[in-house]
């Protein structure tokens, strides 16, 4: 078995569970099974980025899709406690409008790679790069030196739809009894508690 | 044929060897928390269970409760989700053991010395929640499934302190491989990362102990609230795979701690002396502090509130790490002191 | 002024660092642990643990059926049946102690006219079935017979405070 034969494999292995989930998320009919699977899906299509050696963005794909947002995900989905799917809502009009997209999608993905790029599509082999090449830092560069503004743009893109997200969604709800921790622990005794000294009472004290 | 063939076992035999010292480290890891806690309890912790009728001190007390924990019966739930249920605490483990592949232990001792290690290792623990949040749900019981969220949230927060943590060790270091990052920090102790890095370094810990929901941010167990939260309801040895999870998690972080901050493997002295040389004794020294630090700071602190947890991590660290971030950068393009 | 000390002790963990040094003094210290088996804590002559019967220094039993104890029992743990002996004394043919539903109040001791039941100091004591969770006369004599030193220097302990 040649190295390629087996990366070959290992291709059409990954890429059919990737595709299986993927056709799987829309069609379970549990929701958390439905999240799970697209987890899986994204798994698989890292798997597929290590093959051809884009072993950072494969990693981060991980870290961020999987073990963050997909995080998110579930834990919205468990939180609303969604009811499963019936029958009958799968056949309704949208799934077929869906379906209509997807083929259309199709059509055109497949137009745009056996017609407008076959020219550019690689041949045969992956461009392997030498030991001394690293992933990381060509991104770096890619992404803080050729195209630092484009970059720097799409960050504060982010950090407005951030802030608008957090101004639309927070709001004071008067009957709200949160504790501000920080005020909290900055408590101390002597400013509440008053020691008062006393004279002994006379008696023995039973009465009273 | 032959070669892959001989490779493939050969790769087989060192992933065994990690693992079953693993298993090995946490077994004896139960073993000196209960020490370390009883000690701190003014106690003497378990010294019952012994060898042959040796009792020397209840160093056989892990075997005992693996026996235990093995032997006992694991109980479904009668409306758990049975194929999730039995999957969730694999998932714990199998993160929790996919994350040593790319730990040096020494110079050259690594299973896989890939570029982009730290992002590795960042990636296998972000997915631990999984086995979390796959159990909390799949049990069908509402302590679970709270501590579930509970956990999910709190695991989520502290990864991106404690990403800012590493970024602050990478701008130094320059590199995303472990063993560069140890390199960069060899000869003594003063060249060290965490000097310069000391407020990540805090904060990385902190955080560690936060994404491993151990004492005093364990509220995804919370005994006194929910009971024993995400693994209410495992026995056996499915809990005896979280608890190893966990434990190993624990040891993860502790190790990490070590190679990013303390310089792995090489020695705190400098010049020729043999105390000096670098060797994998310094590391297991260095990471066992850590996890002392663990069960110490378990025998003091009281469980924190949820809101404290929440507010600790976005409102605390995160800043700090930012402020810090900007501080390291600043010493790295001015080339300030032996580390950069 | 007061505030920023405020924020740097919080930032410098001041209190956290105080907790753990404390944690850590008490890591040193003598630890309490009693060992049990080997060692074990001295106990009062007052102890109120396994029944016995007592018998006089002439080997006669000096339980006189009075009955006393089983009407004083709270949980009535105590079964009692008596017959007129040959000698024209009144005397148990039954006399027996459930130890589950007993729950070793001593009130049993306290009414007894004659010392004759009494709760000794011994708690280390089990059972392997169900069925011998009631004691009988005989085992009760029994225990009575084999401590009878130990429970009469007990009682001659507490003698002043009764």
């Amino acid at each position: 078995m040649t190295p390629e034969l087996l990366q070959q494999i290992l291709f059409y292995l990954f890429g059919a569970i990737a595709i299986g989930s993927g056709m799987a998320v829309v069609s379970v009919r549990n929701t958390v099974y439905s999240a799970l699977f697209l987890v899986l899906c994204f798994f698989n299509v890292a798997v597929l980025w290590l093959l051809i050696e884009a072993e950072f963005l494969a990693i981060i794909l991980v870290l961020v899709y999987v073990g963050a947002v997909m995080v998110l995900f579930l834990f919205v989905i468990m939180m609303l406690d969604v009811k499963k799917v019936t029958k009958s809502q799968l056949k309704s009009g949208y799934t077929r409008a869906a379906i209509l997209i997807a083929a259309a999608m199709l059509v055109e993905l497949v137009m745009l790679f056996a017609y407008r790029l076959q020219n550019q599509l690689p041949a045969d082999e992956l461009i392997r790069q030498g030991l001394e090449y690293s992933n990381v830092a060509e991104i770096g560069m890619a992404l803080f030196v050729d195209y630092v503004y484009p970059f720097e743009v799409a960050g504060v893109i982010l950090l407005v739809a951030i802030v608008a997200a957090i101004m639309l969604t927070i709001r004071k709800r008067p009957e709200n009894k949160q504790i501000d921790p920080s005020k909290q622990i900055h408590v101390n005794p002597s400013d509440r508690v008053r020691v008062v000294s006393m004279d002994a009472e006379k008696g023995n004290g039973e009465e009273s | 044929m032959m070669e892959t063939f001989i490779y493939l076992a050969w790769t087989m035999a060192k992933i065994l060897a990690i693992v079953l010292s693993i298993i090995l480290v946490v077994a004896y890891l139960t073993y000196f928390e209960r020490k370390v806690i009883g000690f701190m309890h003014a106690r003497l912790g378990p010294n019952r269970v012994g060898f042959l009728g040796f009792k020397l001190r209840g160093i056989g007390q892990p075997f005992a409760d693996v026996l235990k924990l093995l032997t006992k019966e694991i109980i479904f739930p009668q409306k758990a989700n049975k194929f999730l249920f039995v999957v969730a605490p694999m998932i714990t483990l199998a993160t929790a053991f996919a994350a040593w592949a790319v730990i040096p232990f020494s110079e050259g001792l690594v299973l896989a010395d890939i570029n982009a290690g730290l992002a590795y290792v960042l990636a296998m623990t972000s997915l631990g929640v999984y086995g979390v949040i796959i159990a909390g749900w799949a049990s069908n019981s509402k302590y679970a499934l709270l501590g579930a969220l509970r956990s999910a949230a709190q695991i989520i927060s502290y990864e991106i302190a404690m990403g800012f943590a590493l970024v602050g060790v990478l701008v130094a270091a320059g590199t995303l491989n472990i063993s560069g990052i140890v390199e960069g920090q060899q000869g003594g102790l003063f060249n060290w990362f965490f000097i310069p890095l000391f407020p990540l370094f805090i904060v990385y810990f902190i955080s560690g102990v936060a994404e491993t929901n151990r004492a005093p941010f364990d509220v995804a167990e919370g005994e006194s609230e929910i009971v024993a939260g995400f693994h209410v309801e495992y026995s056996g040895a499915a809990f005896a795979l979280f608890f190893l999870g966990e434990y190993a998690n624990m040891i993860l972080i502790s190790a990490l701690a070590t190679l990013l901050f303390l310089g792995g493997w090489y020695s705190p002295f400098w010049g020729d002396s043999w105390l000096a040389q670098p060797s994998i004794l310094w590391f297991i020294a260095k990471t066992s502090i850590f996890l002392y630090t663990y069960f110490w700071l378990r025998a003091t602190l009281p469980r924190y509130r949820y809101d404290q947890i929440m507010r600790l991590g976005w409102k605390v660290f995160i800043p700090i790490t930012i402020v810090w971030i900007m501080v390291v950068a600043v010493l790295k393009v001015y080339q300030i002191g032996p580390w950069f | 002024m007061s505030k920023i000390v405020k924020y740097l002790k919080s930032l410098t963990l001041k209190e956290i660092r105080q907790g753990m040094f404390l944690t850590q003094k008490y890591f040193f210290k003598r630890k309490f642990t009693v060992r049990y088996p080997e060692e074990k804590t001295p106990k009062s002559p007052r102890f109120r643990g396994l029944h016995a019967l007592r018998r006089y220094p002439n080997g006669e039993e000096r339980c006189i059926a009075c009955k006393l104890c089983e009407a004083v029992c709270p949980a009535a743990a105590i079964t009692i049946d008596s017959e007129e002996r040959e000698d024209g004394t009144r005397r148990t043919t039954r006399y027996e102690i459930d130890l589950f539903k007993c729950i070793y109040c001593g009130f049993c001791e306290e009414s007894c006219p004659v010392d004759s039941i009494v709760e000794t100091d011994i708690h280390e004591y089990h059972m392997e079935t169900k069925d011998k969770k009631v004691i009988t006369k005989e085992q009760l004599l029994a225990i009575g017979d084999m401590y009878e030193e130990q429970i009469a220097n007990a009682r001659e302990q507490d003698k002043k405070y009764r």
